[in-house]
């Protein structure tokens, strides 16, 4: 049971407590982002190698020596998290602007009251 | 009542995660020998770190997978994000024509 | 939206070109070293929100407007589809194929088309981020867009 795998469940689990239990619209959206963080680092975690560089060629490797594919890490979870992050940016964006309108209509942030008052 | 119903189902949930990770998954630092699922053949991740620097020309490899090998998912994510500013835009301007 | 004190302005204007010149290091050499269009977008993104909290947004609405920024990313998506088209036409018969030459590895003019495509999401993401700042920003002031 490594580090990483334990951390990113933690992280996950968290994001979930704040999503159930948190009256507030802002505070439940960063939930959201809590549990985006955790499932990136479990994906990431996914492509280690022991022992493992990172996957870029510098310095001495690029002249021909060297030995990158032997000793290298998993490229791919790295780029499909990079697209991850850039669609969380535009989901947390969006989110919160909807959270400014509910309350500018409404003039309350909690999602139970909102239920109830209907414009 | 409800932080406590709440925190218990948050716990089991955390159990349960832990235990399928440590029966299900291969262990921590196994990047090629993977055998997920029963699956014994060769990693693609070792083929594009073998075969990238060459067919590509660029020194580094993640970017080379995101903008070469997955082009298209680069691009469906620069329309998710055109979207989102579009959208974002949208609802400000609807917010402040109606406050007036 | 107003600005801050005389301090906080001058150092803003200071560190304005360090930052600039930082993002399009990042975004230049993404085939080289980490990095990409992604992430040096978004530190120029940054470095104009440092600009608008530090002297009020009336001044630096004045200089970039909405209309502006709408350009830029518009341009920057183009560049990215245009350079997937441009497989197409040239001869390659391939949506993203190979255009430009690969050249040799490790030097800046390498990679094919990755610089390309780079700029073209540098400039896309740093608009998109701004347009965000500014629709948010305006409403804080009370506003209409």
């Amino acid at each position: 049971m490594s580090l990483n795998y334990a951390v990113a469940m933690l992280l996950f689990a968290l994001g979930i407590y704040c999503l159930l239990s948190k009256r507030n619209l802002i505070k439940m959206i960063m939930g959201l982002g809590i549990m985006t963080d955790g499932l990136h680092l479990f994906l990431i975690s996914l492509g280690y190698r022991a022992g493992g560089i990172a996957a870029i060629l510098t310095g001495e490797m690029l002249a021909g020596g060297g030995d990158l594919a032997a000793r290298a890490v998993d490229p791919i979870p790295q780029a499909l998290v990079l697209t991850s992050i850039v669609i969380n940016i535009c989901i947390v964006a969006l989110a919160l602007s909807l959270a400014i309108h509910v309350y500018r209509h409404y003039g309350t942030l909690n999602p139970f009251e909102v239920r109830r008052l209907r414009g | 009542m409800r932080r406590a119903v709440a925190l218990s189902a948050v716990l089991f949930l955390g159990a349960l995660l832990l235990l399928a990770v440590n029966l299900y998954l291969p262990p921590f630092g196994s990047f090629p020998e993977r055998g997920l699922g029963g699956f014994e053949g060769r990693s693609i991740g070792q083929h594009i770190l073998e075969e990238a620097p060459r067919a590509t020309g660029s020194a580094n490899i993640v970017t080379s997978v995101v903008w070469d090998y997955r082009a298209y998912d680069t691009l469906g994510e620069a329309t998710v994000l055109f979207t989102a500013v579009c959208g974002v835009v949208m609802l400000f301007r609807a917010l402040g024509r109606r406050g007036r | 939206m107003t600005g801050m004190s005389l301090i906080v302005r001058t150092v803003s204007r200071l560190l304005l070109p360090f930052m600039l010149l930082f993002g399009a290091y990042v975004v230049l050499h993404g085939h080289l070293t980490p990095g990409g269009g992604f992430q040096g977008g978004v530190i120029i993104a940054a470095s104009l929100l440092m600009l608008v909290l530090a002297h009020g947004m009336g001044r630096i609405q004045a200089a970039i407007d909405l209309l502006r920024l709408e350009l830029a990313e518009a341009l920057g998506g183009l560049i990215l589809v245009g350079v997937g088209l441009a497989g197409v036409v040239v001869g390659v018969a391939k949506f993203y194929g190979h255009v430009l030459p690969l050249g040799t590895l490790g030097k800046l003019f390498s990679g094919g088309d990755l610089p390309l495509l780079n700029i073209g999401t540098g400039i896309k993401v740093a608009a998109g981020i701004a347009l965000i700042f500014y629709a948010m920003l305006r409403m804080a002031g009370g506003e209409e867009l």
